[in-house]
């Protein structure tokens, strides 16, 4: 049988363990001057973060530690307090989130815009439109394979605005041909590619997308493919432990003349992947 | 693609040595290094605790650990991200996206086998040799070192078992640290990345590189022991 004894030197040994966890997470909690930004896969696959981060570091001395998510996943992320600023894209989300009182602000810091890609062979027989509602249409009315994100990304919540302006009820009229997969936008495209299928995507993740196959642009340029970003800073009154300065700081870095160039100056390939519009009223 | 511009990808990493490619492989290998660690200092004693100790429900106890060894790597993350989230019981601690919590979290991946695994073991040699212990005097728990130290091939080959688990699994890791470039980014975690970025040579020569790494962490070992059976005789 075991002892008294026994038994106390086995909770010890326990009590040992998990201080050696907790004392390794303060001293990584005495890291350098850091702040946590969640935001949506887009910015993170597209390279642009990699491009902008280092520019924000060398000025401010600040590191940004970001962690990509859908848009709806990101803002959950910062409704816990588990980041100190959001960067999205999804207005009406995002302006909930501040009336809400999880946020500060919401600022309007760049956009880019969505395409409708496609297989090559077109089954719907869109290639080269302009006109985003029309190319759905002819989705649906083909049965045409389509992959939705289904992840309430702020590309899925586009998607779906996208269907109702089309006029067509999404939830009634999908079959089979329409495929949600519930993950990121690289995963989407992937997906696409493999079942060529079509799937809206934003422009910065396509231009930046290494596994285009038989994919390509079907439908793009109108107006209605608008994609903003906007940056909030996360409630400090809700959440305490918010870096309040140094979140601030990013913010106004992003919406600075600085901060816009430096979004501006990122391409890939040539191409412009976001433009910043900070300055534009309403955005 | 082909599988030649995998392994190219590969090499490129390897005879590379790009200081982000090294700090990945780093990271990966210390979080799960510390966990594994961690969790046989307390897996031991507890699956030997749990061979010799008999009290009501401990079959119940036996069954719920053998049957966590098959934990979801998933469900084992958001258990982490639910007591570390900010606005959870531990959230004041701010462990959520670093490494510490991915530690935590395949710490609760990895303790079940080792518990189950030294259960077994233990208990096998104590039905062999409980006369020989109580012959020299070695009663109850005060031979559990004898035991394990008896044991020692078993049990290396279940904390081998348990590093395979950890150093595979990306659910769990994705969850509570969150994939940040350069901080809490591992050889799993950019795997899925580069895989969404669709550079699927990239993921797959990051794939090769996570598979030699364990092939030599387990051929170590092997020799290891080979070596140490020799010397114990």
């Amino acid at each position: 049988m075991t002892t008294r004894r026994e038994m106390l030197g086995l909770a010890a040994s326990l009590a040992l363990a998990l201080g050696g966890l907790a004392q390794a997470g303060a001293a990584i909690a005495q890291a350098p001057r850091f702040i946590t930004v969640s935001s949506t896969t887009s910015t993170t696959d597209s390279g642009l973060f990699e491009h902008l981060l280092p520019l924000f570091k060398a000025k401010t001395g600040i590191e940004v530690r970001v962690v990509s998510q859908g848009t709806g996943q990101a803002l959950d992320t910062g409704r816990r307090g588990d980041a100190d600023v959001v960067f999205v894209h999804a207005r009406a989300q995002e302006r909930a989130f501040v009336a809400d009182g999880f946020g500060v602000a919401r600022k309007p810091v760049m956009y880019n815009d969505f395409v409708l890609i496609g297989p090559k062979s077109d089954p719907a027989g869109i290639k080269g439109g302009t006109d985003i509602l029309a190319g759905l249409k002819a989705v649906q009315a083909k049965a045409a394979p389509f992959v939705s994100r289904g992840d309430k990304s702020g590309t899925h919540a586009a998607e779906l605005n996208l269907w109702q302006a089309a006029g067509i009820a999404i939830a009634q009229a999908k079959g089979p041909w329409y495929r949600e997969i519930g993950q990121g936008m690289g995963a989407a495209l992937n997906t696409a590619g493999a079942m060529g299928a079509y799937v809206l995507s934003d422009r910065a993740t396509w231009i930046s997308f290494k596994n285009r196959g038989d994919l390509a642009i079907m439908v793009e340029g109108d107006a209605r493919l608008f994609n903003q970003y906007g940056v909030i800073l996360v409630n400090p009154a809700r959440h305490p432990h918010v870096k309040q300065a140094d979140g601030q700081a990013f913010i106004d870095w992003l919406v600075s003349p600085e901060g816009q160039k430096a979004i501006a100056d990122y391409r890939i390939e040539g191409q412009q992947l976001f433009f910043p519009n900070a300055a534009e009223p309403g955005a | 693609m082909d599988v030649a511009s995998a392994f190219a990808a590969a090499f490129q990493l390897v005879l590379g040595l790009d200081p982000r490619f090294l700090q990945i492989v780093g990271l990966s290998l210390s979080v799960t290094l510390t966990a594994v660690v961690l969790a046989a200092l307390i897996g031991l004693p507890l699956g030997a605790w749990l061979a010799l100790a008999r009290f009501p429900g401990r079959a119940a106890l036996i069954v719920l650990i053998n049957g966590l060894m098959g934990l979801p790597p998933v469900v084992a993350g958001l258990m982490v991200f639910l007591l570390l989230s900010r606005s959870g019981p531990l959230g004041d601690w701010g462990l959520l996206f670093t490494p510490s919590a991915m530690v935590a979290a395949q710490m609760l991946l990895v303790l079940p086998i080792i518990v189950a695994l030294t259960r077994s073991t233990v208990e096998e040699l104590w039905t062999e040799y409980r006369e020989h212990f109580r012959s020299i005097g070695l009663t109850g728990l005060r031979a559990v070192p004898s035991l394990l130290w008896d044991g020692r091939f078993a049990l290396a080959t279940g904390l081998l078992a348990g590093f395979g688990r950890a150093s595979a699994e990306v659910g769990a890791v994705l969850i509570v640290g969150g994939n940040i470039a350069g901080y809490t980014r591992t050889m799993t975690t950019s795997i899925a990345l580069e895989t969404s970025k669709g550079d699927l040579p990239l993921a797959l020569g990051l794939g090769l590189v996570l598979i030699a790494l364990t092939l030599a962490i387990n051929a170590a070992a092997y020799g290891a022991s080979r070596v140490g059976a020799r010397f114990a005789g």
